[in-house]
């Protein structure tokens, strides 16, 4: 008997101009025991569809059309009494972000008692006899201690496993798992969605699976529906619609993610829906200064650099303790070179970024840029000579653009920080600048929360541009994008590298992203750099045992439709 | 932890010196307290021989110095107006201005806590409305205002409560209460609200906020999500993690209650330490305003302690940083 039968099901959220349609018309069914992934970028109204099965819409956003129907009972448009019986008992939800989804302020025991309790009339020893098993049954540690602990004692993975937990506590039969390893790392989640099947076949759960990562869903799900703008475009078993795709939209959204085994010139662009997706690369090298790229000297030396943070304060010098993040780093970046730095959260890569930018001082060792020692400056005029020679686009495309500036001024801090021109000249630089990367030069008197998360990234890379800098460090600078908009940017940054001759230091922790960007690659762990080597030797042939093991976490993406790829 | 304490203790000390030093160097500017004390017929000889007898001769850090030595073995001096000793005086006055800070306290923080809980869980409801839109007349309006306001209408039209002092008290040890009669309560009400007003609004409001940000917070969505109760989402989660910032502000608060009843006390002949202070600064009575300035800093300072060491009680990440830190 099926599940949850979602029908013809139409949300809306009126807003004072217009009404919003978030989700028209969706229909899917979800079997006991099947893994039911949905799949779209974001703002495609897969979130809303889970929300709206819980009764948990956000207001003003309603139910306007269709019905869903669990059990053979309609559950769309009970009251909020009897859909609050009905949530966490009879179906339950996974959020995405283990860090911000338990409360800080109780234990773990305490949580998961007080729903057990919700649900079951159990005495306070029976439910923490409960609270044990599942802790036990999600796969944490030494569930005794555990129980006891607060949610910020608990790595990433190990909190979304409490999440999981918590979801299971009233045994449901649907789980809505909503983006359930985006914030983990490769590892945590392989293990998370091991976890996720494996409770789905054992207790014959059906689970509704959200996700905008196609490596999730092939190797996870059993079925897959395909949303764009609200709609259902495609839906079918993972297989057929993974590996032969029929609606363009599929087609284009499976060859924007980034292959493993794959190298491409450029990545595939989604030309489906008419994206903005020009950059004027031509334009931007017409007056960029000539860079004399010399192979055989490299553009940086890094030399054992060392860096621990204080982590117990103490009066007296041997009561204190250090954490080592990074340990005796060294390598070379040859001018006009990408260089990839790959590791887990933790593993010192964006320390190494910081260091090289000079953001943090070296306790051991020392940077060389183009023969100068650049580490640990105290002269003014060097460091702000060097800093203007190197530039930083960041992770996040909503924290790193000062909201209360003006895009124009945003772009325009560092020419005039480093007075690079004056007065008319500035503000045609900017409108020049905001134009190549393809915003057009009206932009310029917005506030970035008018743009998306793509069109930010563009505005910090018309940032990074603005000083004419010879070296790039990007930080993670896709990893919060959707993968069509992710493709956009690594291209931009590809032409970067090949009509500017810029050199660039690529920090992630997504291989093949980095498979398809980087040149050379160090692998880095836990401080230390575990190789370094040619990215194509790197993925054919690693060394140590360690990159065997991050490349063997790495999603398959055989199945994947390899049409419209060069 | 332990640790903590003690640095925070020493922290403490500091600050109530450094108060001490900047209350002495400003109340050669309060005037001559010779003028006061003698009359109409003194002699330049009287006042030379008053002067060098109070020490008021001598320089103001040697004044500070011989202050602080007395304060360390307990000893304020003698009031230049009462002849007693401050100590004497100020324990008479403490318990009413004690009693009226702790009435009001509780007041301005039940009712701030309930009301802030209500508007925000009813954040579009016509009451919690009307709750936020009178809640700015108490924030607005000063409170020598409203304790006359109060006065007019259940002293002088209705005739229901006392309009000045505090009734009659029973005394317990040192203590003199006016918890214990029936006039000693009714007494304490129109003072009580008077002071407490607008920090009740002022908790009202924040607590509001605070938690409409907390009710978007995931961890409460997952609650729902749970299909927990309505009930304990907004108090268990919700108004737990509220308190954080709630606290710090009430404890400044409490602290200010205490030293800003002088207003209150004023309007309302209340005998505590507040109207003393204003009396002893008319009369440039220095031993009494010394006192009663470093009393206030050591309350200031022991609260300040209490809402640190509270937000260890609360929040659990704080216990294991106060660890490192």
């Amino acid at each position: 008997m099926t599940l949850l039968d979602i029908n013809k099901l139409t949300v809306e959220f009126p807003t004072r101009r217009k009404v919003f349609r978030a989700v028209d018309a969706a229909s899917l069914t979800v079997e006991p025991g099947q893994i039911h992934g949905l799949v779209g970028e974001s703002g495609a109204g897969k979130s809303t569809i889970g929300a709206a099965v819980l009764g948990l819409l956000e207001r003003p956003g309603h139910i306007t059309g269709g019905d869903i129907v669990f059990k053979g009972d309609t559950i769309s448009g009970l009251n909020a009494d009897a859909m609050r019986k009905l949530r966490g008992k009879k179906i339950s939800m996974i959020f995405q972000d283990p860090l911000t989804s338990l409360n800080p302020l109780f234990t773990v025991k305490e949580q998961l008692v007080e729903t057990i309790q919700a649900h079951h009339d159990v005495s306070d020893a029976e439910a923490t006899q409960r609270a044990r098993d599942l802790i036990d049954r999600v796969g944490i540690p030494d569930p005794d201690t555990r129980l006891d602990q607060y949610p910020h004692q608990f790595s990433g993975g190990m909190r979304q496993r409490v999440v999981i937990a918590l979801a299971l506590c009233s045994e449901p039969d649907v789980i809505i798992a909503d983006e359930p390893t985006t914030a983990l790392d490769v590892s945590v989640q392989a293990q998370i969605l091991d976890l996720i099947k494996e409770l789905a076949r054992e207790r014959q759960v059906g689970v509704i699976l959200v996700t905008h990562d196609m490596g999730v869903i092939a190797e996870t799900t059993d079925v897959v529906t395909v949303m764009y703008a609200g709609e259902v475009v495609e839906s079918g078993p993972t297989e057929q619609v993974m590996g032969r795709p029929e609606h363009p939209y599929t087609k284009s959204l499976i060859a924007a993610v980034p292959r493993p085994t794959l190298k491409l010139h450029r990545f595939p662009q989604i030309s489906y829906g008419g994206r903005e997706t020009r950059f004027a690369i031509e334009d931007l090298a017409r007056n960029w200064p000539k860079v004399e790229n010399d192979p055989s000297k490299p553009l940086y030396e890094i030399k054992g650099i060392t860096k621990r943070f204080l982590q117990k304060r103490g009066l007296l010098p041997w009561n204190r303790e250090y954490f080592t993040a990074v340990d005796q780093v060294s390598f070379d970046i040859k001018p006009g070179e990408v260089f990839g730095v790959v590791g887990e959260s933790g593993s010192g890569k964006s320390t190494v970024a910081r260091m090289i930018a000079g953001l943090y001082q070296v306790d051991e060792g020392e940077v060389i840029f183009d023969g100068k020692t650049v580490s640990n400056l105290s002269d003014k005029a060097t460091q702000e000579a060097y800093r203007q020679d190197i530039q930083m686009i960041f992770q996040d495309p909503f924290s790193s653009l000062n909201p209360r500036m003006r895009v124009d001024e945003i772009v325009a801090e560092p020419i005039r920080h480093h007075k690079l021109m004056e007065g008319n000249a500035i503000q045609k630089r900017v409108e020049d600048l905001l134009d190549q990367v393809g915003l057009g030069a009206s932009a310029a008197l917005k506030y970035p929360h008018e743009f998306s998360g793509g069109q930010r990234q563009r505005i910090s890379i018309a940032r990074a541009l603005a000083t004419q800098p010879r070296f790039l460090i990007c930080d993670e600078p896709t990893s919060a994008l959707d993968v069509s908009i992710q493709a956009q940017i690594l291209n931009i940054l590809k032409d970067l590298q090949e009509h500017l001759g810029l050199t660039m230091l690529f920090i992630s922790h997504d291989l093949p992203v980095v498979r398809q960007m980087c040149d050379r690659v160090a692998v880095m762990k836990a401080g230390k750099i575990a190789e370094i080597q040619d990215t194509e030797s790197l993925f054919a042939n690693p060394q140590t045992e360690y990159t065997r093991e991050l490349l063997d976490l790495m999603p398959k993406l055989d199945d994947l439709s390899t049409e419209n790829l060069e | 932890m332990l640790a903590y304490i003690i640095r925070r203790v020493f922290q403490s000390v500091i600050v109530l010196l450094v108060v001490g030093l900047v209350a002495f160097s400003m109340f050669r500017f309060v005037g001559d307290p010779i003028d006061n004390m003698l009359g109409q017929e003194r002699t330049q000889a009287d006042i030379d021989r008053l002067r060098t007898e109070l020490g008021l001769d001598q320089p103001f850090p040697v004044q500070y110095f011989k202050f602080l030595q007395g304060a360390v073995e307990g000893n304020f001096g003698v009031s230049y107006r009462q002849g007693r000793p401050v100590s004497t005086i100020i324990a008479e006055r403490a318990p009413a201005t004690l009693e009226l800070a702790l009435v009001s306290g509780f007041f301005a923080i039940t009712l701030g806590i309930a009301l802030g809980v209500f508007t925000a869980i009813r954040r579009n409801g016509i009451a919690a409305n009307t709750i936020m839109t009178l809640s700015l007349i108490g924030v607005s309006l000063p409170t020598f205002l409203i304790g006359i306001l109060l006065i007019y209408i259940f002293s002088v039209e209705l005739d229901l409560l006392p309009s000045f002092g505090r009734g009659d008290t029973v005394q317990i040890g040192g203590w003199s209460t006016g918890f214990l009669t029936a006039s000693g309560l009714k007494a304490l009400i129109l003072p009580s609200i008077t002071l407490g007003l607008y920090q009740m609004t002022l908790i009202m409001r924040l607590v509001r906020s605070e938690m409409l940000e907390v009710l978007r917070a995931d961890y409460v969505r997952f609650a729902r999500a749970r299909g927990l109760a309505e009930r304990a989402i907004n108090f268990r989660h919700a108004l737990k993690n509220t308190l954080v910032p709630v606290i710090t502000v009430t404890g400044l608060q409490l602290g200010s209650i205490i030293a800003f009843a002088i207003i209150t006390e004023t309007v309302f002949q209340w005998p505590g330490v507040g109207l003393l202070f204003i009396n002893a600064i008319q009369f440039v009575d220095i031993p009494v305003m010394a006192a009663y300035l470093m009393l206030i800093s050591v309350m200031f300072v022991g609260i300040n302690l209490i809402v640190d060491l509270l937000y260890f009680a609360i929040d659990p990440r704080l216990r294991v940083d106060g660890r490192t830190a």
